[in-house]
């Protein structure tokens, strides 16, 4: 039974993810992989689709991980999840192995665009592993390119803020929705900035796996310095005023039942959390107020229907 | 240290990586403008630079009290800013 914990030095110091990778200086994904090996107990496997992850911890002959890691493409790191759970689920039957548990860390580019039909169809079929999608909302490993996962408004280098659009003009794909849809028995959203709500729903799903519950689901807000225009220091802050702004609400979704883990009674102006970053500045200026009005309408609409959905006792 | 391969009959099939963490031999504190100092005296030790850090260059000592490993460090600066109490400065490289 994997703890919960309710103080940061409680998590155990023994690292699986180690120093010397060739992520940037401020990069928000670190935080998210150390908790999550450690919270998650057991023998695992962990796959990666392409993405700053993968490109930067196995520079090759050199590698950050201190646990069994397998590369694949964008589209199928779900698809190859699904086939090492099931090879692992038949020899322990047959060979009576022990049970590994399988990690999935896979960018936006590879979650929201690119590998949605694979991780639809195993969330489908139900394989028991856990996803974690790290959401920097651009393609950054390749340049900062816009996603599906890239917010209205935000300039990247192929949504350019200018005289012709002002950022990019759509809005940004409600991935937890669509993977609430399947129907799936655990669905989180998580942040580096709340540690220990983190590390909770970490331990949380590594149990359910346990008990043979799966598959989990987790989105993570990851801070991207680079391709954000701020500066590195600024990583953990800006994912703390995510959520105090209601931009990036913390919740979970267990067997069907929403709840709210950190409740924001009093939100920060989106302001705030606009200024420090440079692909957002342009928002600031007074031909561009009704993008930002747009901004603060979807964050009251997205966080009243959340309370809403809260407040019912299951939502499937 | 250890030794490259020098062709490529001595590396494993498949070009797998046959041995865990090797990353550990690349010093990238190489990459640094700013390091940090921690001021001890100020540390309540909540550990949320160690939590925080990318690099893993936050070192939790025994006593909870924290320290760096500049060998590693990349000088990004979240340490001192998730700082509750102000306990880490970060000082120009050079201009010690």
């Amino acid at each position: 039974m994997a703890k919960t914990i309710r103080r940061l030095n409680e998590i155990p110091r023994e690292e699986y993810f180690v120093s010397g990778h060739g992520l940037c200086a401020g990069c928000g994904i670190p935080p998210m992989v150390r908790i999550a090996l450690k919270a998650v107990e057991g023998p695992k496997v962990v796959v990666n689709a392409t993405g700053c992850l993968e490109v930067a911890t196995t520079l090759y002959p050199h590698t950050a991980w201190t646990i069994p890691w397998i590369h694949n493409a964008f589209e199928n790191a779900a698809a190859t999840a699904s086939g090492i759970e099931a090879a692992v689920k038949a020899l322990v039957r047959k060979r009576g192995w022990k049970s590994y548990k399988v990690l999935v860390f896979g960018g936006d580019g590879g979650t929201f665009d690119i590998g949605l039909q694979s991780l639809s169809g195993a969330l489908e079929r139900g394989h028991r592993f856990i996803y974690v999608c790290y959401d920097n909302e651009a393609y950054m490993n390749t340049g900062i390119q816009r996603s599906g996962a890239t917010p209205l408004g935000a300039a990247t280098t192929t949504s350019p803020a200018g005289k012709v659009i002002p950022g990019k003009p759509e809005n940004k794909k409600s991935l937890m929705d669509i993977v609430i849809a399947h129907r799936i028995p655990y669905a989180a959203t998580i942040n580096p900035a709340y540690p220990i709500d983190m590390w909770n729903k970490f331990a949380k799903a590594s149990d359910y796996l346990d008990r043979g519950i799966g598959p989990i689901f987790f989105h993570y807000y990851s801070p991207c310095p680079v391709g954000w225009r701020m500066d590195s220091a600024l990583s953990i802050e800006v994912a703390r005023l995510a959520v105090q702004t209601r931009l990036w609400p913390l919740y979970e979704v267990d067997h069907g039942k929403l709840t709210i883990n950190v409740k924001v009674p009093k939100p920060k102006p989106i302001e705030d959390y606009i200024r420090i970053q440079g692909r957002f500045r342009h928002l600031l200026k007074p031909e561009n107020e009704h993008l930002l009005n747009n901004l603060k309408k979807f964050i009251e609409v997205n966080w009243e229907r959340l309370q809403k959905l809260s407040e019912l006792n299951y939502i499937f | 240290m250890p030794r490259w391969p020098s062709t490529w009959r001595e590396l494993p099939p498949g070009g797998v990586i046959d041995k865990p963490g090797t990353s550990m031999w690349v010093e990238t504190g190489t990459w640094r403008s700013h390091r940090p100092v921690i001021h001890l005296d100020k540390c309540i030790k909540c550990l949320m630079c160690w939590v925080s850090c990318p690099d893993n260059s936050i070192v939790r000592l025994d006593n909870d009290y924290v320290d760096v490993e500049y060998r590693y460090c990349k000088g990004c600066g979240i340490c001192a800013n998730v700082c509750p109490t102000k306990a880490i400065d970060m000082v120009e490289e050079g201009g010690m």
